[in-house]
């Protein structure tokens, strides 16, 4: 009798517990809002149910929702996937020095600061997961991160790894065109630039031969080398490349590369796209270009247009967008689909362009870039049209947690920028010769 | 015999070439007198007033009438446009472009800042305005029909502006071809000058070069002058009230710095950038200096590290003057539009009527040319923009643009 008492008190702290577990638990319903799934046609007064980290259901107004859900009622807003940017500089790091015009053994991984205000700052743009890069003043800059924005202290809570190969948690930068261009290491001509580019990809190819050979005599393992085990990845299509371009005929020579060592690769800025648009179209690699207030800047965006992302569209290109933050501002990244759509884009594709046709390009899809039961629970509140220059980001949650708030007036102050907000200079100093 | 023929010629040759005349200043004249009626279901005036279904009447170049389309009768033979919004030409109030051009070159379109001293008033922008310079039509084609441009911060003192209209052809052709002088304290000064080193030697240098111009203004005015000094005369100009300082400055203390300058030498002053001008709005109200403030966009780098995209809805709420501009780009893109500056700005919290105000009659105020343009008034010039949609959307496109009443698109 005084033990099964004695197991009853025991029971108390256990439940107590156990319901505070289940506090957590408790799903989360959105209604009222107009939903954006991206792989659907939108849902005006839809519900969106969230648990734990994941999308457990997207539909209209007659969608289940779970008993004892917290009911988040966004009546009149928009809910759209969290933002996907495929070219940033936030966080403060870097990637290759003046050393050697080719790093692909530096990591952007090893300079990233979780703690820059520039990703709260991105947070208030309504970006989730970013693709975060050294710069472009080299030939390969460094290995990149796919990162979820969510509140860390170490960049490693932060990593997005891509489906299929759960060790790769991001590509590799590599440029042509005039910012590699310099004196010293650099190459001093477009030629050298992609011979040198060339040689290290033999030289790669030559040392995965090696590796291939050590399976089956262990003595025959190569010593490790850090810039070609990276390469091997980009050859083996582990390790998507990232290749800033501009002009149309150094859009030509980075699909020539990639088509002679057969990697995969997203190819960055792309400013004259709308000169080769057929070429890149047929070349079935997808473009992340930019839109910005003028053109000019360099002689090989001298000839940029925002009509990029229409034409691509009409050629049957992937397109995506981007910030280049600092070059654009996180905070503007809706905006720059909305120029897109001025200049002919349709609406559907500059909402996919910010969300999942990077998201597929980053390889990380399965898991985010749109509404959809089974992923992860990325999400932004809008508090009207997405592509309006009244409309605001109001919320911006990643895997079921909210991180950002703009109710909140320390949140709020992100958006706008004033004293203090920005102690750090949020910007990437090394961007040797320019982004 | 041969006298007659050649008489016969000389006549000949003569009435050709007065038809040809005749007829070739008839058509030009027939560009300039072309009458147009502009339609609009909502037209901004520039003043705060919005008509619907507004109508305004262009003839020469000038506005005729302006008023409802049930008041105003349209007259044969003008041509017909019609928009959902129209508003005045968008002025603004400081770029560089023109001395900046869009491929960056330094050996070829970059005028804009000379690196051989720190205070150089006398540099005009007069002598270095490219009209055919891209990035001035690209203003254009986005509704911006005024510029004032010119030197770039960067230096104490980098030179003059003119203000002049982007369909301008030669510099000649400005409105004010030596209007404000450009001058840059703090950290705005670029590190091209071993002399300035600090803020307070750059004070200093400006301070002392300013007393030198106070003796040869006095000298001026008593036609006791042994020389002319360019570089002085442009700053008793300024000592005299005939020119403006417009002075680029981001931080607080900077910003008071150059109100001490003001107060000291007494000259016109108008402040530039000012992007902590929230912590010191009482000592500007009280100054009552107006401001060309900072692009909305503007990167939060450097000096303007604390700089806010509320300012702009935060000034119009004190009172305090202002003008938007587009600024100076050292990169990408190479220059700013002030149309999608003021849109952002709208974004924070200025209403869409305020913002057109201060892209145009507030801004023409600022850089004294209202007698000519900034609303559509009846005796101004006929500048205006027409646009499919609220001026400030994202999606709204400028479907044409007016200057002196020649359609620009």
């Amino acid at each position: 009798m005084k033990n099964r008492f004695y197991l009853f008190l025991l029971c108390i702290p256990i439940l107590a517990w156990s319901n505070s577990l289940s506090a957590q638990d408790e799903p989360i319903a959105f209604i009222g809002a107009t939903i954006y799934p991206i792989e659907q046609a939108p849902i005006e007064n839809g519900v969106l149910i969230v648990e734990d980290n994941i999308i457990t259901a997207v539909g209209d107004s007659r969608t289940r929702i779970p008993r004892g859900a917290i009911i988040n009622d966004v009546s009149g807003k928009v809910i759209l996937p969290g933002l996907v940017d495929t070219h940033s500089h936030i966080g403060g790091g870097d990637g290759g020095d003046r050393s050697s015009a080719m790093h692909p053994d530096v990591r952007v991984m090893d300079s990233f600061n979780p703690l820059s205000p520039s990703i709260k700052k991105a947070l208030s743009g309504g970006i989730t997961t970013a693709n975060v890069m050294p710069g472009s003043g080299l030939l390969m800059s460094g290995q990149t991160i796919y990162v979820k924005l969510r509140p860390a202290s170490d960049v490693q809570d932060m990593l997005m790894c891509t489906g299929e190969q759960p060790e790769i948690c991001g590509g590799l930068k590599m440029a042509n065109g005039t910012n590699p261009i310099g004196s010293g290491n650099s190459p001093g001509t477009r030629a050298k630039s992609a011979a040198l580019v060339r040689g290290l990809f033999i030289e790669a190819q030559n040392y995965q031969q090696k590796l291939l050979a050590a399976q089956e005599d262990a003595t025959k393992m190569p010593a490790r080398n850090l810039s070609l085990e990276t390469l091997v990845e980009v050859l083996e299509g582990k390790r998507t490349v990232h290749h800033h371009t501009h002009r149309h005929d150094d859009v030509l020579t980075a699909i020539r590369l990639a088509d002679e060592f057969s990697y995969d690769m997203v190819l960055q800025h792309v400013s004259e796209a709308y000169k080769v648009a057929d070429e890149i179209a047929a070349s079935g690699y997808p473009s992340s270009i930019i839109t910005l207030d003028s053109f000019g800047g360099k002689m090989e965006a001298k000839d940029f247009s925002n009509k990029n992302g229409a034409v691509l569209e009409q050629a049957g290109a992937d397109v995506g967008l981007h910030t280049d933050d600092y070059v654009t501002d996180s905070r503007l990244f809706l905006r720059s689909a909305a120029l897109a759509v001025r200049e002919g884009m349709s609406r559907e594709g500059a909402l996919k362009a910010v969300t999942l046709a990077n998201a597929k390009m980053m390889r990380v899809d399965d898991r985010i870039g749109s509404l959809k039961k089974g992923k992860d629970a990325d999400l932004i509140i809008l508090s009207g049209d997405p592509f309006s220059v009244y409309t605001h980001v109001e919320q911006t949650w990643i895997e079921g947690q909210k991180v950002w708030d703009r109710a909140n007036p320390e949140d709020k102050k992100v958006a706008t920028g004033g004293y203090g907000v920005f102690r750090l200079n949020t910007h990437a100093h090394t961007h040797e010769g320019g982004q | 015999m041969t006298t007659t023929i050649r008489n016969k010629s000389f006549v000949v040759l003569t009435c050709s070439l007065l038809f040809v005349l005749l007829f070739g200043a008839n058509a030009w004249a027939q560009n300039n007198n072309t009458s147009y009626v502009i339609d609009a279901e909502s037209m901004h005036i520039g003043t705060g007033e919005i008509l619907s279904n507004g109508r305004i009447l262009v003839k020469n170049g000038i506005i005729e009438a302006v008023g409802s389309q049930s008041e105003i009768e349209a007259p044969n033979g003008a041509i017909r446009w019609g928009a959902q919004v129209v508003t005045p030409g968008f002025i603004d109030a400081h770029t560089v472009v023109g001395l900046a051009g869009y491929l960056n070159d330094p050996g070829s379109d970059q005028d804009q800042l000379d690196r051989s001293k720190a205070i150089q008033p006398e540099l005009r922008a007069l002598d270095a305005y490219n009209p055919e310079e891209p990035l001035v039509a690209h203003l254009r084609n986005h509704g911006v029909t005024t510029i004032q441009t010119g030197h770039a911060p960067g230096a104490i003192v980098s030179g003059q502006s003119l203000i002049i209209k982007t369909s301008a052809q030669q510099a000649e052709e400005a409105l004010v071809p030596e209007s404000m002088l450009t001058f840059s304290l703090g950290g705005v000064i670029s590190g091209a000058f071993s002399k300035p080193g600090t803020r307070a030697k750059a004070t200093a240098m400006i301070r002392q070069e300013l007393f030198k111009a106070v003796d040869y203004a006095k000298k001026r005015a008593d036609g006791t002058l042994s020389s002319t000094n360019l570089g002085m005369e442009a700053l008793a100009d300024l000592l005299d009230g005939r020119t403006q300082a417009l002075v680029s400055v981001h931080k607080a203390q900077d910003i008071l710095t150059a109100l001490r300058l003001q107060k000291e030498f007494g000259f016109p002053m108008v402040l530039d950038g000012v992007a902590e001008i929230y912590l010191v709005l009482d000592q500007v109200k009280e100054s009552g200096v107006s401001v060309v403030l900072h692009p909305t966009m503007l990167r939060a780098t450097g000096d303007a590290i604390n700089v806010s995209m509320e300012t702009a809805a935060l000034l119009a709420k004190e009172g305090i003057p202002f003008a938007f501009q587009s600024g100076y780009e050292n990169y990408v893109p190479k220059t700013r539009v002030v149309l999608y500056e003021a849109g952002v700005a709208v974004n924070n919290g200025l209403s869409p009527r305020l913002a057109v105000q201060h892209l145009s009659l507030y801004a023409a105020q600022l850089l004294g040319i209202d007698q000519r343009v900034g609303s559509l008034e009846v005796g101004k010039d006929a500048d205006l923009v027409l646009f499919n949609g609220d001026p400030f959307e994202y999606t709204t496109t400028v479907e044409q643009v007016m200057i002196d009443g020649q359609l620009m698109k």
